[in-house]
Parts: C-alpha cells; structure tokens; sequence
C-alpha cells in the first residue's frame, strides 16, 4: 500500500505556516518601503508558500526526482515567456509614452 | 487463446511506473497538473506583460479590495488541510471519517466559488467589465476576469470531481481500493490551491 511512514508530515504546522506567511503578505503591501522591495518580497512570499504546498500537500518532497522535474517545467516555461515578450512590451511601453509623458509606465502600481 | 483472454484482461496497467510506483493514474494527474499550470502561467505571464506596457493601469488592491480576497485565501488553505485529512484517515482505514473530509473539503470549495460570485457581482456593479472600466486600461478588467474565472471554473470542476470521489469511497468498502483515487483528487485540489496562492498575489497584492 501507498501509506509508508514517510507520507505524513505535520500537515497543521504546514497550515500554519501558510497561514502565517498570509498575514505576512497583506502586511508587506502596507509597508512604507519602494514599489520593487514590496514586489520582490511578495514573489518570495508567493513562491514559498507554492512551495510548502507542492512539497507537502502534493508530497513533492516524498516523490522520485523526475516528478519534481515535471512539476518545475511549468515555471521554466513561464520565466521564459516573460523574457520572450519582454521586447514587445518596452515597445509598447515607449510607444504610449509620447502621449502620457508623465506615466512611466513599467514603475507603476 | 483462453490463457491470452486471461492475461489480457489482468495485466490492465504494467507492474509500476518508473516515476510514481503506486499508480498510472498519479502520474496521468502529474502530467495533467504540469500542463495546466502553463496554461495559468502562460495567463499569469500575459498580464505581467499586458500590465508593464500599459500607462494607466489601476492600482488592483485600492479598486478590487483585497479583505474577502484574503478570506477566500485562507479558506482555500483550511479546504487543503481538510483534504489531506481525508487521505490521513483513509489511510488509517476510516472510510466514514475520510468521506466527511471530503465533503468539508468540497463545501469549503462551494463557498469559495459563491464569495467569487458575491465579489465580481460587487465589481461589476461598481463599473468593472470584462471590455471597461471607471480607473483606467480596460485590459484590467479583462485579465481580471479572465484569470480569476479560468480559476473559479478549476475550483467548481474540482467540487463536482470531489464529490464523484465521494461516491467511489462510499461505494467501496476497502479502504485501499480507494486510496489511489482520493490521493489523485488531492493533487488536483491543492494544486487550485498552489494556483489561487499566484493568482492572489499577482493579480490582487502587487
């Protein structure tokens, strides 16, 4: 059967965690600190708990490594579809600028 | 030729798979997961772009509102717990106590769908359409309902396939004749759960 030892880790302290890092989340969008820092942490935020979840709930972290490789193929794929459209999007971005010169457009929320 | 009949309706799957030793059908989750979450992502990414070139694009936590958002999060979480209960008890060969998690988990599910109901009803009446809105680009309201509808239709499919696993357990007395199945409905509810931890970050905190 499927139900080895290993398979049950401590799925409230994991609930927890995500709960936490929540709360830590809506707190960092209040911070009084620039656009980028806020952005940046709530990547690592988002990022952390995705993690927790795959790793955990998904039992990721009990699994053979190829899955994991599986799993992480869909991030690669959209890290570079932002990089492949990235151009195009400057392009744009210059291209409206001449008639809102006061809106910089990639630095605003 | 009997001999053939007999091992052909016996050997339905090869002894294990390489990758997920239980079952075929976790793997089948696994790939199915992998090639949804493009989807998401290549959604996800398409708004990154759409917004960085956009001039006039609102400030999403000041016009979407970010307290029943973040309510319908830990909803969502509390509903990943209750699921891997189910599992937990199941594999501890408690079918009746696997299926009341699995129903908490399902209901959990229900209300996460009818307070996105509540919310875009809320916002559309305050003028945001999926081709306009009061506060600025209209690709707003475009992305924004298309991102989070693409994930309410995940969280209503995965209701009903909850509920259909429901039956499968009920209608099985060995707990292990189930175990498999319960375990691939738990990939694909914590992975709508991975997905709403993205989208409420890109499309409601930043």
């Amino acid at each position: 059967m499927a139900t080895s030892a290993h398979k049950h880790p401590n799925y409230m302290a994991i609930f927890w965690w995500l709960a936490i890092l929540t709360v830590v989340e809506l707190a960092v969008v209040f911070m009084p600190l620039s656009k980028i820092t806020i952005g940046v942490l709530l990547c690592a935020l988002a990022l952390a708990k995705a993690a927790l979840v795959a790793a955990y709930f998904m039992h990721l972290k009990f699994e053979t490594k190829t899955l994991t490789w599986i799993a992480f193929t869909p991030l690669a794929l959209a890290i570079m579809l932002m990089f492949i459209l990235m151009p195009d999007s400057f392009a744009v971005a210059k291209k409206t600028e001449g008639g809102k010169a006061a809106a910089t457009a990639p630095a605003k929320h | 030729m009997s001999a053939a009949t007999h091992v052909s309706t016996h050997a339905v799957e090869p002894a294990e798979t390489p990758l997920t030793p239980e079952s075929w059908g976790k793997l089948g989750m696994w790939i199915f997961l992998a090639g949804d979450a493009v989807g998401f992502g290549v959604l996800l990414a398409g708004y990154g772009i759409m917004r960085a070139s956009s001039a006039d694009w609102p400030n999403p936590y000041d016009t979407l509102g970010i307290n029943l958002t973040a309510a319908m999060t830990f909803l969502l979480i509390c509903s990943s717990v209750t699921m891997v209960k189910a599992l937990e008890w199941l594999g501890k060969g408690d079918r009746r106590r696997c299926v009341n998690y699995l129903l908490y988990t399902a209901i959990g599910g229900l209300i996460f769908v009818s307070l996105q109901a509540y919310e875009w009803t809320h916002l559309i009446h305050r003028g945001l359409l999926i081709n306009g809105n009061p506060w600025g680009a209209s690709l707003f309201g475009t992305t924004f309902f298309l991102v989070t509808g693409f994930h309410g239709l995940h969280v209503s499919g995965g209701v009903i396939y909850l509920l259909s696993i429901m039956r499968w357990v009920l209608n099985r007395p060995d707990p292990a004749a189930s175990y498999n199945a319960v375990e691939i409905v738990g990939l694909y509810w914590h992975f709508v759960d991975l997905v709403w931890i993205m989208v409420f970050t890109f499309m409601y905190l930043l």
